[in-house]
């Protein structure tokens, strides 16, 4: 990144990444040979181009001279004008990326993470009994016997699993609990969150801190907020308050 | 001497039981481990002096059927026979056809009782009742309460507040009547048979005359408890109801007993698990050692529990509370069963959850997967409630209701079937909500 901003010697360089849609996101429009950026389109209506902003930027010290003293958006008043002075230029990064700011693209971006890291470091990835694919486990945390773990499953320090649970595509803060036979897939679990026994969770439940999911219970794409106790099914995907 | 007549009705009837009804005969489904008919035919022998029952249908050459009566016999020690209608021929049809069978050794009076019924019946105390009533008394008809609304999917009665005569009766009114219902359980003296025969006579010249077809057959189709087949003549057909009951009202000859004890009709799967519950509490009362009981090393028990002896159920497992477990049935680690019926030979497979279904004959639920249904009980707000029955379906959508699984479905691992009923015979492949699967 640093090689090619000294090579084209302007004031900024914007890292962007190839998406499958990408009118979801700001679309950048760019030259193919040096990669110097002609105009940026927010959520574009029709296809202009698959290259989206990744969010990640480096800058020459002078452009901070752009940026008015006032509450002001880079992204939305200075890089237009930067872009409109032949400044800025796109570097298209290699390898995977994910905006993880939804709980769904969280779990996407997670998968993605540890699928790189058994490339890259598979000594960090976890194998144990019961345990299925990409899998890290905190060194703290205890898992109950009977379990099927992974694949794409984190467990984050203190986190106790009880016997028989079965965990897939789910992340596990600190300190929470699974009891026994419960039953988790695209889940994110909350710090000391408990989820009770034969409990069945899926499409992208998340638990916020200190939150109770009773035994028995069917929760279904629930978004509940901290320090909640739930004591009935939530059978289509709603928030709970 | 005494005898009782249950109407067992034929494969015709007990559809809305289906898929349950589609293989065996709807009067030999298991509550709380055993069939329906069973438990009336426990409450008949109770009675002092009587020795003999009697089962009218038009079920034809049934095995599952014979087989039951064997094993019947066997158990109550007293004779039960079938006997079986050569077409539809109506609620008293039937008795009229078979009066003399029926009558035969001179009984001092006849229970006739409707198959599709459960319940704590007070028959003994009927009994007393009957016989202290006038000598102009041929029948007298057990009934309960009901709500306002509910009671216009009943027989309705309109007793007398002191003498307990029936002055009126009417069979599913469209307008407030009464809160008194018939419950399907009568008792009868020998010369009810002279009431059937005016009633059988009546018909005959309505039909001859051509009077009345048309009333009889558009009754007769929507009758709660008729046996009618569409290709019946019907001049053979009488209505107990209808026919007998009705005009028999403010005559001195028909007497109500009222009961507050347990009572339903099962019509739905949904009442079968409600009637499952009832029957397992009723077992503290008759029957305590058929209720399991929680002990070190074995699985752990939670409220009322029937459990096969030939059923093998891991330690770990959690039953109840309000389950019945048929034979041969077959239960991994960790499981969990809550208010519902597993059939004989069914297969749960480790950690899965069962609530508020039944699982048919030889099906199997795959690991960690969850049954679920929705409970149908009665409003618990209203005094005398009964259980709704409901329909399959309103405004399009499949109402929520018990969890069905036919005979020998899989159910593959680690899926959700909530509020559906699946058909015999399905491999499933994924998680199924609120749908019939064919």
């Amino acid at each position: 990144m640093v090689q090619f901003h000294r090579h084209h010697g302007g004031e900024g360089t914007i890292v962007v990444t190839r998406v499958e849609e990408p009118s979801k996101y700001g679309v950048v429009v760019y030259q193919p040979d040096d990669g110097r950026i002609e105009r940026f389109v927010e959520k574009p209506r029709e296809f202009v181009s698959n290259k989206i902003n990744a969010g990640l930027y480096i800058f020459s010290p002078r452009m901070l001279d752009r940026v008015p003293l006032r509450p002001c958006s880079l992204e939305k008043e200075v890089f237009p004008e930067m872009a409109a002075a032949n400044q800025l230029f796109a570097l298209e990064l290699k390898g995977f990326w994910m905006d993880v700011g939804q709980p769904k693209d969280f779990l996407t971006g997670t998968c993605m993470y540890l699928n790189h890291l058994k490339h890259v470091k598979p000594e960090k990835l976890y194998e144990g009994p019961g345990t299925v694919g990409n899998v890290i486990v905190d060194p703290s945390a205890t898992i109950g016997a009977n379990c099927r773990i992974g694949p794409n499953v984190i467990i984050g320090p203190d986190v106790v699993i009880e016997d028989g649970a079965c965990i897939k595509r789910c992340v596990l803060l600190r300190g929470s609990r699974v009891r026994s036979h419960a039953w988790l897939e695209s889940c994110i679990i909350g710090w000391r969150s408990t989820v009770g026994q034969w409990v069945r969770m899926e499409n992208v439940t998340v638990l916020g801190e200190d939150v109770i999911v009773q035994d028995e219970l069917y929760i279904n794409g629930g978004r509940i907020l901290p320090h909640k106790a739930i004591s009935e099914s939530v059978c289509e995907p709603q928030i709970i308050m | 001497m005494l005898k009782a007549v249950i109407l067992i009705g034929g494969p015709a009837k007990g559809t809305r039981f289906r898929p349950l009804s589609l293989n065996l005969p709807k009067p030999l489904f298991p509550v709380a481990g055993y069939p329906i008919i069973f438990h009336l035919i426990d409450s008949c022998v109770q009675v002092e002096g009587l020795n003999e029952v009697i089962l009218i249908g038009f079920y034809q050459n049934n095995d599952d059927l014979t087989r039951f009566i064997q094993t019947a016999q066997a158990h109550f020690k007293i004779p039960i026979r079938y006997l079986q209608e050569y077409t539809a021929l109506g609620t008293a049809g039937g008795i009229y056809h078979f009066r003399d069978q029926i009558l035969r050794s001179n009984p001092e009076a006849f229970f006739v009782l409707n198959c599709d019924i459960c319940g704590d019946l007070p028959l003994q105390d009927m009994l007393e009742f009957h016989r202290t009533r006038p000598s102009t008394s041929v029948a007298t008809i057990l009934c309960t309460e009901a709500t306002e609304k509910q009671a216009q999917n009943y027989g309705v009665i309109v007793p007398h507040r002191d003498s307990h005569e029936v002055l009126h009766y009417v069979e599913k009114p469209e307008t407030f009547v009464s809160t008194t219902i018939n419950c399907g359980v009568y008792l009868f003296s020998p010369e009810i048979v002279t009431v059937l025969a005016e009633a059988f006579q009546r018909n005959q010249d309505d039909f001859v005359n051509g009077r009345n077809t048309k009333r009889d057959m558009g009754a007769l189709l929507h009758r709660e408890m008729s046996f009618s087949f569409p290709e019946t003549n019907g001049k053979e057909i009488i209505q107990l109801e209808q026919d007998v009951l009705t005009p028999l009202a403010a005559t001195g000859k028909l007497f109500a007993y009222e009961t507050s004890r347990f009572w339903s009709q099962i019509k739905s799967a949904s009442s079968a698990i409600y009637s499952n519950r009832h029957y397992l509490q009723l077992y503290h009362k008759t029957y305590p050692e058929r209720l399991a009981q929680s002990k070190s090393g074995a699985s752990r028990i939670i409220g009322d529990v029937y459990i096969h002896p030939s059923a093998k159920i891991d330690p770990t497992a959690v039953l109840g509370p309000n389950v019945s477990i048929g034979s041969g049935v077959t239960i991994g680690a960790g499981v969990r069963v809550r208010e519902s019926i597993v059939l004989e030979n069914v297969t749960l497979k480790d950690h899965c959850c069962i609530m508020y279904s039944i699982l048919g004959w030889n099906s199997c639920v795959g690991a960690w997967t969850r049954v679920e249904g929705t409970p149908m009980d009665p409003d618990p707000n209203k005094p005398f409630a009964k259980i709704d029955q409901g329909t399959l379906f309103s405004h399009g959508r499949l109402n929520p209701s018990i969890t069905i699984i036919g005979p020998n479905c899989t159910i593959p691992d680690e899926v959700i079937i909530m509020n559906a009923i699946v058909l015999p015979d399905k491999d499933l492949s994924s998680s199924h909500k609120n749908e019939i699967i064919l």
